[in-house]
């Protein structure tokens, strides 16, 4: 056989560990696109020459390649590659491998993620990580999600950890006429999610760190021939369940025994208002990628589009993203670019989320349509008129139909981020590198709000013949990082050291234009605002590490960051980290362990800041112009002639305002059995906050507000964290994989107002609906921040509360706000992430839960509508009551009764997946997978509301989590 | 590229100074509408934090306060606060007592601002600044009246000399009733009256100022309150304090020419009494009795207290809210108990005891969540004497103005000087008192006039004008001596404990300064 001559290669492949066949396996001649997959029995032929390489890969087999020479039959074992150690991961500014890291870092990959329906990219990270607790906004189509890395170190700043998309930092101020920011990357498109935890790792983000940080990269494009990936999927939602509302004729009832008097206003209709506002919501989502080279330029482009429907009526959400990457390679690969365009359009419908406190209000008794005519000019929808036929606006709720199909609230929204960053290593000085990075993050928001001028249930658009209202938000946030890098070996002490030190520019812009308009669109000439804000941040920053015998590895960071945010006085903050690892696996005397693969201990420390206070000039005194509708009249005394004119607001300020600062020690072991068979992480942190950012309410007289963002207190979080993945079962035909992780967290406010009085009882929050001012929860010195303080509930011998009677606490014979008692932390105290992936031949299997322990929720439905003052307002209109009633018996809201504070903790199972691959459809290339999957699969929780996962822990009308059934299907070739 | 950081302001709404004489006079304006507006942002973008915005204004919270515990307020609402104002029962973490408290300071520590920041002006540089820094004075010391009639003596107190940052204020003085707030407003009145050394800093003459901004009239009126009340301010009675108070009010009706608004009858389709025509949306046209008033104005002063908060919460039941008071809907909240109703109606053709709506309305209040429960009160209208609504936005906001101080409480405070001085009401003033009644269409009284008909009169004349509660104390009748429905939150009334006299400081304000002593009995 000559050189060039092809001719037929065959053989198998089996797995090096229990030498079973492995189907699917791909087969490659090296540098080129021809190939071939194994097929059932492990088996493949194809033609190559004898100066071919054959490259065997396989997912979760360590890769291998075999030079065919004059071998005709080449038979491979594929080795488990489950040592991952050598993976690379992502960093702030730069990667490093796994082995290497001394912080705290998480790296979640494509093949870890949540199954399912998922719209939104945080869904797919939800339980995966210890430390990290994702609570989702409510079942809305897109929604928005609250994301706390270990707890929160502020208080009233942001506690939103700092999320990177492609080397671009968002800004967290979320886009108007979204419902989440980070919706902005379709999540087929995503790669990696990096989670960076503890000050060292986090602290070359300086002031925007505080909370951790997440750096998440999308997919790029491989050298090699083109592939074609589509996914499909249909998914069917609907409610779990309904507020526990009295139904038509139990109401009937009790208006009949409680307020007679009442009794005419009652209707002759049974509705159930919930059933009428909620429906079975079906939603698509299509994405085709397609990867390649062209002309040597790696490149990958995907479209996806996806039309999600909410459960509640009219809610629905139509995405359609597009992503471009370029990653050449130039001047002998020496310059290393990475083009990254990532565009997207959603239209939005909100609906009303109104209807669904209105669903529960409503009396069940009257109707939602009435043919009487009465109502014929509010589009016959059933609403509360006086005697007179005036629809009661004020005191009533609205028609939870009327609220749905009269009102409409729709968004057009394109944002797109984008960066080009530019890797070169000196040809000169190897070793030595510079990389740019150029990013944009630009949003164009339009939408409107409008009401019908038919709508019974608002008073404006009644009178004006309807309402308009629109508002246009433009964002632009720009951003350029330079930083060099120079690494070198020492091999005279068998070390090596990397520095790397840079400079990073980021100016954020936002401008919102709202225009008010009434009557048949005519624009009402004073009500346009404008509202134009921006703020810029600079920082330089530095790393250096050093590493012996690859066993020791220290590193040292610091960034000083500047930020417009704060005065002259105190702009800079800087923000050093050191941290220790040591991979004591290299050492002798775990080496030759068969049992020990992996042992790492990790030491670190540093400092962190938060700048985020939500205004931009908190520390200047600034004059506000009052709008048209805020202006003041004066009278000419004699001639009655009005005299108008705008006025000017000073605001408050604190000009001695600060950067937050957080301390963070942090000790971790990772560790590694069997070859890395079972494999995790143990760690404890302790993290302080210092001067934070408070908005607290200020010594009367002493500046022009009585709250007032300020520094002021301190918070400290511990905690532990654990994580373990195991691969329990490796065979040819049975893969079963489990991971598990846990977090316990505890947060404690140990310093809280400048005066530091003991007896201070605290800064309210927590507001519940029911009464204006009422607050269930304080951030109080020696508490959680949010603590629940309420009244212990006195029950009489049946078991049933007794109305306004509770433990006198201090015994003083009165029950005051002095009783009021800490009577839970509505964030849990430990948090469990359960994961298993199954496959068996073609098939695969995986499901996802989550537990939270010892968090309490507060059922803020209950206790304002479970009591028979609820029945009625003032005479004039029924309202409907909640089903507690029955059992508390109370006459008026017992709004701070620990009767309503549950406990909130709940297992969730979030995924149940179940999957069929098939291989070379029809003999060609094409590899397809059909598969299934439930989300929100159930929920077992003691707690009596809907859903116990309510981020704040007082629940009140959320949009309810739909049940979602899924059916998808993937070709790729 | 580092001086970027050195940004300002780019929002067009937002300025970082004040430049000229319209400026200044706009942040003057400010201050008046610190009275009557919530924010800067129409009825959303409150100056105060914490709360419904809507709750926040200063109206609003004051006459809660004045009105809800006595007998002429019961309120039907079961928000956290609102029935133990209503009962007299409140606490020191009331939030309607906290947003009375914060409008007080706030309005107060703006108008400090104001003059600090006019202070640093050269007196030439804009040729009212003067008058308006006076001007300032009295609104400050108008607020703090307010802070001493409401919460005492022991009040944080600050001037334009204190900073603007993060500091604990001292309290006025060292006891709840005392003399160092008292005298402090006494001595800023008297100097901005032309009393003083400083003879630039000084209002315009009585009843020269636009309606809405204070003259010497208005500063006249409030040294007359605070000398009135000075026993219950200060624990002990100064005779020479009610000559002073009346000699004051003498000289506001000799330098201001103010007369009583008489007019009355039909214009177009539409009938009113000239005592209802005080509280119409075109009351500007009374102006020849208003001493000092808050200004409201339906499309330009968009908020949910004020007058829009009066009419409203004052409607419900059968009522024709549009036809009956020029609102397009009502609140249900408001209504008033039998013990006023039988005051206001001993004079059976008295115009005062006719403003009520009793269709589908019991008398008796026995439940007070029921706002057919008490005689509906319809004083306060968003109509013109014409019959025509009030100009307003939405069919919501009313523009009917507030008299704060007007001539007819200056005659029965006259009377009620005399006795309080002389033991007998002087024939001129009962001569005075007279003229209301008459132009109420009540008989005049030919009664011996004591204080308990000057209470009474009072009642009859100022009902639901934010006075009753300062009356009552001031007659020792708050506590006990006069019961009324759900005093107490008893159906039938029953005595108030004695701390009801002074609200408590509100516990954000005690726990975030510890110079603060909280009120007796809380």
């Amino acid at each position: 056989l000559s050189a060039f001559a092809q001719a037929m290669v065959k053989g198998t492949v089996v797995s090096g560990d229990d030498g079973e066949p492995i189907p699917g396996v791909n087969v490659l001649i090296k540098g080129s696109a021809s190939g071939t997959i194994t097929d059932f029995n492990g088996a493949y032929q194809l033609q190559a020459k004898k100066s071919d390489v054959l490259v065997f890969s396989f997912v979760g087999y360590k890769p291998k390649e075999v030079l065919v020479g004059d071998q005709q039959q080449i038979d491979v074992k594929l080795g488990a590659d489950v040592k991952s150690l050598n993976e690379v991961v992502v960093i702030g500014y730069g990667s490093a491998k796994k082995s290497d890291l001394t912080g705290s870092v998480t790296a979640i990959t494509a093949s870890d993620f949540n199954q399912g329906a998922i719209s939104s990219p945080q869904e797919l990270l939800n339980g995966k990580v210890p430390g990290v607790q994702i609570t989702n906004g409510g079942g809305a189509p897109g929604a928005g999600a609250t994301i706390r890395i270990r707890g929160g170190a502020s208080l009233n700043a942001s506690n939103d950890p700092l999320i990177i998309i492609d080397g671009v930092p968002m800004d967290n101020g979320g886009v108007a006429g979204m419902r989440n920011p980070l919706n902005t990357i379709n999540p087929s498109d995503i790669e990696t999610f990096t989670v960076l935890k503890d000050a060292s790792a986090t602290a070359i983000y300086g002031s925007r760190a505080s909370n951790g940080v997440i750096i998440i990269t999308t997919k790029k494009g491989t050298k090699g021939k083109m592939t074609v990936d589509y996914t499909g999927t249909v998914s069917v939602g609907q409610i779990t369940g309904k507020l526990d509302m009295l139904n038509a004729n139990q109401y009937r009832e009790l208006t009949n025994a409680k307020t007679p008097e009442n009794a005419h206003l009652l209707g002759d209709a049974n509705t159930d208002w919930q059933d009428a506002i909620f429906r079975t919501a079906i939603s698509t989502d299509h994405n085709i990628a397609v990867s390649g080279s062209l002309k040597d330029i790696p490149y990958r482009v995907s479209l996806g589009y996806n039309n999600s429907q909410g459960v509640l009526k009219k809610s629905d959400m139509q995405r359609t993203t597009l992503a471009l990457n370029l990653n050449p390679k130039f001047f002998n690969d020496n310059l290393k670019t990475n083009m990254s365009v990532k565009v997207m359009g959603v239209k939005n419908n909100f609906s009303n989320e109104g209807a669904i406190g209105a669903a529960g209000a409503f009396d069940p008794t009257q109707p939602i349509y009435s043919d009487n005519k009465e109502f014929d000019q509010f589009g016959g929808y059933f609403t509360w008129l006086n005697d007179k036929g005036v629809p009661q606006y004020s005191i009533a709720p609205g028609n939870p139909m009327a609220l749905i199909n009269q009102r409409h609230d729709e968004a057009d929204v394109f944002r797109s981020v984008g960066n080009l960053s530019l890797d070169y290593s000196m040809p000169f000085l190897k070793g030595l590198s510079a990389n740019l990075n150029v990013g944009y993050d630009y949003s164009k928001s339009n939408g409107d709000t409008n009401v019908d001028a038919n709508a019974g249930f608002d008073q404006g658009a009644v009178t004006n013949q309807g309402t308009f209202r629109s508002y246009e938000q433009t964002k632009n946030n720009n951003l350029l990082d330079f930083y060099m890098k120079y690494a070198s070996d020492l091999p005279s002490i068998d070390g090596k050291f990397d520095v790397m030190g840079g400079y990073s520019y980021q100016y954020f812009k936002k401008e919102d234009i709202n225009h008010n308009s009434y009557g048949s669109g005519q624009e009402h000439p004073m009500a346009l605002e404008h509202y134009k804000n921006h703020n810029n941040l600079q920082s330089f920053f530095a790393r250096a590490n050093f590493s012996l015998s690859e066993k020791y590895m220290f590193t040292a960071t610091v960034r000083a960051d500047g930020s417009s945010r704060f005065s002259e006085d105190n702009r800079w903050g800087i923000f050093p980290a050191a941290a220790f690892a040591w991979n004591m696996d290299k050492e002798s005397f775990l080496a030759s362990s068969n049992t020990i693969s992996t042992m790492k201990l990790r030491l670190g420390y540093g400092i962190t800041g938060q700048q985020d206070i939500g205004s931009e000039f908190g520390y200047m005194p600034v004059y506000a112009t009052s709008v048209a509708t805020s202006r003041y009249t004066y009278y000419d005394r004699k001639t009655g002639e009005a005299k108008t004119f705008n006025t000017i607001r000073p605001s408050g300020y604190d000009q001695d305002l600060k950067w937050e600062q957080t301390t963070t020690y942090n000790a971790g072991v990772d560790f590694g059995f069997l070859d890395d068979r079972f494999s995790g992480a143990l760690e404890v942190y302790y993290r302080n906050t210092a001067d934070l950012l408070n908005y607290i309410p200020v010594p009367a007289g002493s500046n022009l507000t009585n709250m007032l963002t300020t520094n002021v207190g301190a918070m400290e979080n511990k905690g532990v964290e654990f994580n373990l993945n195991s691969k329990l079962v490796q065979s040819k035909d049975f893969n079963f994989d489990l991971g598990v992780n846990f977090t316990y967290n505890d947060n404690k406010i140990t310093s809280l107002t400048m005066n530091d009085d003991p007896d201070y009882d605290g800064v309210r929050t927590g507001g519940v609906e029911g009464g204006q001012g009422v607050y269930a929860q304080r951030h109080r010195v020696g508490y959680p921040a949010s603590a629940f303080f309420m009244y212990e509930q006195v029950y009489d011998k049946d078991g049933h509360p007794v109305e306004g009677m509770y433990k006198d606490q201090d015994g003083d014979g009165k029950i005051t706000e002095n009783d009021l008692k800490y009577l839970g932390n509505p964030a849990p105290k430990f948090l469990l992430g359960l994961t298993t992936r199954m496959t068996y031949k073609n098939w695969d299997f995986s499901a996802a839960a989550r537990a939270s322990l010892g968090n309490k929720v507060y059922n803020n439905v209950a206790s304002n509508k479970g009591n028979y003052n609820t029945l009625h307002t003032s005479g004039q209109v029924l309202n409907n009551v909640h089903a507690s009633v029955f059992d508390t018996k109370f006459q008026h809201p017992q709004l701070l009764s620990n009767y309503y504070l549950e406990n909130g903790s709940f297992l969730r199972i979030d995924n149940v997946m179940i999957g069929y691959n098939f291989f070379n459809v029809f003999g060609s290339k094409m590899n397809a997978r059909v598969y299934g999957t439930v989300n929100n699969v159930a929920v077992i929780t003691g707690y009596d509301g809907l859903d116990p996962e309510v981020f704040g822990g007082i629940d009140n009308n959320a949009y309810p989590r739909p049940r979602t059934y899924m059916l998808g299907v993937n070709l790729s070739f | 590229c580092l001086n970027k950081l050195d940004i300002k302001p780019i929002d067009p709404s937002q300025k970082t100074s004040i430049n000229s004489e319209g400026e200044y006079f706009s942040y003057l304006t400010k201050m008046y509408a610190g009275l009557a507006n919530t924010g800067q942002g129409g009825s959303a973008g409150g100056d105060l934090g914490g709360g419904d915005e809507g709750g926040t204004q200063y109206w609003r919270v004051f006459w809660n306060a004045e009105e809800f515990p006595t007998d002429e307020v019961k309120n039907t609402w079961t928000d956290e606060g609102a029935p133990q104002m209503t009962y007299g029962t409140w606490t020191k973490d009331n939030p309607f007592v906290a947003g009375l408290y914060n409008r007080i300071y706030y309005q107060i520590t703006a108008t400090n601002e104001f003059l600090r920041q006019a202070e640093k002006l050269d007196g030439s540089t804009y040729q009212d600044l003067a008058e308006w820094k006076a001007e300032a004075r009295f609104l400050r010391a108008y607020s703090y009246w307010h802070a001493l009639d409401f919460f005492g003596n022991r009040v944080p107190f600050v001037t334009e000399k204190d900073p603007i940052g993060k500091f604990m204020p001292k309290p006025a003085g060292e006891n709840v009733r005392g003399p160092e707030l008292f005298n402090y407003i006494h001595s800023e009145l008297k100097a901005i009256v032309g009393e003083g050394d400083n003879k630039d800093e000084v209002l315009k003459d009585a009843g020269t100022a636009w309606l809405g901004r204070a003259d010497k009239g208005a500063a006249y009126m409030l040294l007359a309150k605070l000398d009135l009340n000075s026993e219950v301010y200060l624990g002990h009675k100064d005779v020479e304090l009610f000559k002073e108070g009346r000699a004051y009010l003498e000289k506001m009706m000799q330098e201001g020419g103010y007369s009583l608004y008489t007019d009355g009858g039909k214009v177009g389709n539409y009938e009113s009494n000239a005592y209802s025509r005080l509280f119409m949306a075109d009351n500007e046209k009374t102006a020849k009795e208003q001493i000092f008033t808050i200004s409201s104005d339906g499309i330009n002063m968009t908020h949910w207290g004020g007058t829009t908060y009066l009419i409203a919460a004052a409607t419900g039941g059968k009522m024709d809210a549009k036809k009956l008071v020029g609102i397009g809907s009502g609140w249900a909240g408001n209504r008033t108990t039998k013990t006023m109703v039988e005051n206001l109606q001993k004079d059976g053709n008295d115009d005062r005891g006719k403003m009520f709506f009793t269709e589908g309305q019991n008398l008796e209040i026995e439940n007070n969540t029921q706002f057919t429960d008490g005689y509906a009160v319809i004083k306060w209208k968003n109509i013109q004497q014409d019959g025509s609504e009030g100009k307003n936005n939405d069919g919501v906001f009313a523009s009917t103005k507030i008299p704060v101080f007007r001539l007819a409480d200056a005659y029965l405070m006259l009377a009620e000087f005399d006795l309080r001085i002389d033991g007998a009401v002087s024939a001129a003033h009962q001569a005075l008192v007279n003229n209301l009644r008459t132009r109420a269409h009540a008989a005049p009284y030919t009664g011996t006039m004591d204080l308990n008909f000057i209470l009474n009169e009072r009642q009859r004349e100022l009902f639901w004008e934010g006075h009753r509660r300062t009356d009552l104390i001031r007659f020792h009748k708050f506590v006990k001596g006069l019961d009324w429905a759900f005093k107490g939150g008893v159906a039938e009334g029953k005595d108030l404990p004695a701390r009801s006299v002074l609200y408590p400081i509100p516990s954000a304000d005690t726990g975030a300064n510890t110079n603060l002593v909280q009120n007796t009995g809380y």
